[in-house]
This record gives C-alpha cells, sequence and structure tokens, in this order.
C-alpha cells in the first residue's frame, strides 16, 4: 500500500498534513470547540475579527482554549461586504497575529452569503500588493477562479453550497473545472453538511475543505469532528487512488468460467 | 493639569489622562497588549508602537482580537 503519510499539501509555502480546516464559530463554549478541533485533527482554524469588550475584559479568550503556537489561526473576513471592510478587517488581524496568511470572503448580501466577486477580485489585489497571502472564498466560477489566481489569491475557495447550509456540493462539474484550470490550492469552504460531502469534495480532486457549521450544529459534535477527519482522508484516498469507471450494466465479481 | 481627553473607544465614548500612550490606555482597560491589535483614527497602530503614540483629544480608537468564527 502506499505511505499515506507523506501526503502534505501546501500553500503559500506552508506545509500542512490535514486538509481539514474548521471554523470556530457557534460552538456551545470554548471546551467543546477545542475538543472538536482536536477530534477533527485539522491544522488551521478559521477564526473572526472583532471588538474586544472593553466592559468585561477578563472574559475568556478563543486564544486561551485553542493555542495558536499549536494550530494556525486562519483569521476571516466573514460579516464583511464590501472590499474595503475586508481589508481593513485584516490589516487589524496581521498585527493581531503577525502572520499574513488570512481568508479573504466579502459578501454580497445577508441572505445567500453568496460572495460579491467584484469586490472580492479588488480585495484580492489590494491584499497582495501589501504581502498578504489570501486564501479567497469564491462562487464556483473557473473563470473568476484563474482571476483571482492572478490577482494574488494563495488559495481558491469555492463555496459548495451557501455557507451554514448543510447542503452539500451542490455543483461538482464546476468544482472539478476549478480543480482542473487551477495552479494553487483548491478547498471547498461553505456548504458541507455530513461526512458524506466532505469525501465528494475531497474526490473532486480538492486539496481540502473546509468547515464549520457541520461540526459545531452536530447533535455530537465532537463525534462529527472525527467523522469528517476519516471522511477528508477517505476522500483524498479514493481520489488518489483513482475510482474504477462506472458501467451501465453489470459486470460480475466472480469468475464464470468453472460454473458447475 | 490640563482636563482629561475624551475618546471614543469601539464606539463607545471614554475618558483618559492627558499625556497617555495607547499601551497605557489598553493596559488601564485590562486588556493584554499582545492579546489585542488596535486601530487609531483609522490607521493600524503598530504594536511596537503603543507606548510611544500620545492620545489626543477626540481619537477614535478600535480594539479587536480573536474570536470564533467561520
Amino acid at each position: 500500500m502506499t505511505d499515506t503519510s507523506a501526503d502534505t499539501w501546501t500553500v503559500a509555502g506552508r506545509t500542512f498534513r490535514s486538509r481539514l480546516i474548521v471554523g470556530t464559530g457557534k460552538y456551545k463554549d470554548f471546551e467543546q470547540n477545542a475538543a472538536a478541533v482536536e477530534a477533527s485533527g485539522a491544522e488551521i482554524v478559521t477564526v473572526a475579527v472583532r471588538r474586544v469588550n472593553i466592559s468585561d475584559p477578563k472574559a475568556p479568550m478563543l486564544t486561551d482554549f485553542i493555542d495558536p503556537k499549536k494550530i494556525t489561526y486562519l483569521p476571516n473576513t466573514a460579516g464583511c461586504f464590501n472590499a474595503e471592510e475586508a481589508i481593513r478587517t485584516l490589516r487589524l488581524a496581521r498585527e493581531a497575529g503577525g502572520w499574513d496568511l488570512v481568508k479573504l470572503e466579502v459578501l454580497g448580501e445577508a441572505r445567500t452569503l453568496y460572495p460579491d466577486m467584484r469586490e472580492t477580485l479588488k480585495a484580492t489585489e489590494v491584499l497582495a500588493a501589501e504581502g498578504f497571502k489570501p486564501m479567497v472564498y469564491c462562487a464556483d466560477d473557473p473563470i473568476a477562479a484563474k482571476q483571482l489566481e492572478e490577482a494574488g489569491a494563495v488559495a481558491i475557495m469555492p463555496l459548495g453550497a451557501p455557507i451554514g447550509s448543510g447542503l452539500g456540493i451542490q455543483n461538482r462539474v464546476m468544482i472539478r473545472l476549478i480543480v482542473e484550470g487551477a495552479s494553487v490550492p483548491v478547498l471547498v469552504d461553505a456548504g458541507v453538511g455530513t461526512a458524506s460531502d466532505a469525501s465528494v469534495a475531497m474526490e473532486l480532486g480538492c486539496e481540502g475543505v473546509l468547515m464549520n457549521t457541520a461540526i459545531a450544529e452536530a447533535r455530537d459534535p465532537i463525534r462529527m469532528a472525527r467523522a469528517m477527519r476519516l471522511a477528508v482522508e477517505a476522500g483524498r484516498d479514493a481520489y488518489l487512488a483513482g475510482r474504477m469507471p462506472t458501467r451501465r450494466y453489470a459486470d460480475p465479481s466472480s469468475p464464470l468460467a468453472g460454473l458447475i | 493639569m490640563a482636563a482629561e481627553l475624551t475618546l471614543t473607544v469601539n464606539g463607545e465614548p471614554r475618558r483618559t489622562a492627558p499625556g497617555s500612550s495607547i499601551a497605557d490606555l489598553v493596559t488601564n482597560l485590562g486588556l493584554d497588549p499582545k492579546k489585542v491589535a488596535v486601530e487609531h483614527n483609522g490607521e493600524i497602530a503598530p504594536r511596537s508602537t503603543l507606548a510611544d503614540v500620545q492620545l489626543g483629544d477626540g481619537d477614535v480608537l478600535e480594539i479587536v482580537h480573536f474570536v470564533g468564527g467561520g
């Protein structure tokens, strides 16, 4: 059997073993969040940048539970609806964290949380010029994906379905076309609902999968985090192994010769 | 002695002594300067300069940190 321990992926010069990136929102508490990250095997977590509550400065912080020295924090611009807000957020994130690998997400509207690609492209150009390494949430559009790459995106992250919907990978053809056309890693970001969805993303050839709600809103988030780890590994192995062709009719597995 | 400075910190009015630096303000708020980032009048205030930048009356500050998110 092929040695899978050496199967790593690299984004902006940083190499990771885990192909699962998990969010840190919507958990019951920090303890559950930390346990889910542990069970998922993720080496990268997305985080948001928000105002400190100055009336309660001693409130527990995420960094007390998930150690940024062990787990790579990927600051995200969730909640930003134009390039300017997103750039401002990531400049602050870089100052807070001290690193330039970030996730850009510029939303077009609250109902679908679908990306605004015009603002996303604009923000990608500015961020790349300022030395950021933006991993970019985007539409499942192979042309827009190439444009993002040219603008300096270090990873392309098309949605599989609307953020938080759990509908699974709706757009396999386009995800595959994006993977084929990209020379930077492609990760499905958003839409995964259960383990098989994560496997589908990996079987399409994605370098990884990013999810939050599918784990955080499971009845048992820690068990689901483990399921997602295994699903991503299974999907990756299936992709590397090369699946059998599909046939229209049956093909017996037992030999026909020697039938009694 | 000059009057206290009036600032806007994370959208709320706040008073501080004249001559205070950004680092003084952050520490007086009970925050660890190593865990936050500060925007001062719309510009990033690099962490290495927080002790050197004096606050002025009417300054607007945003103090942020990382929280859980997707």
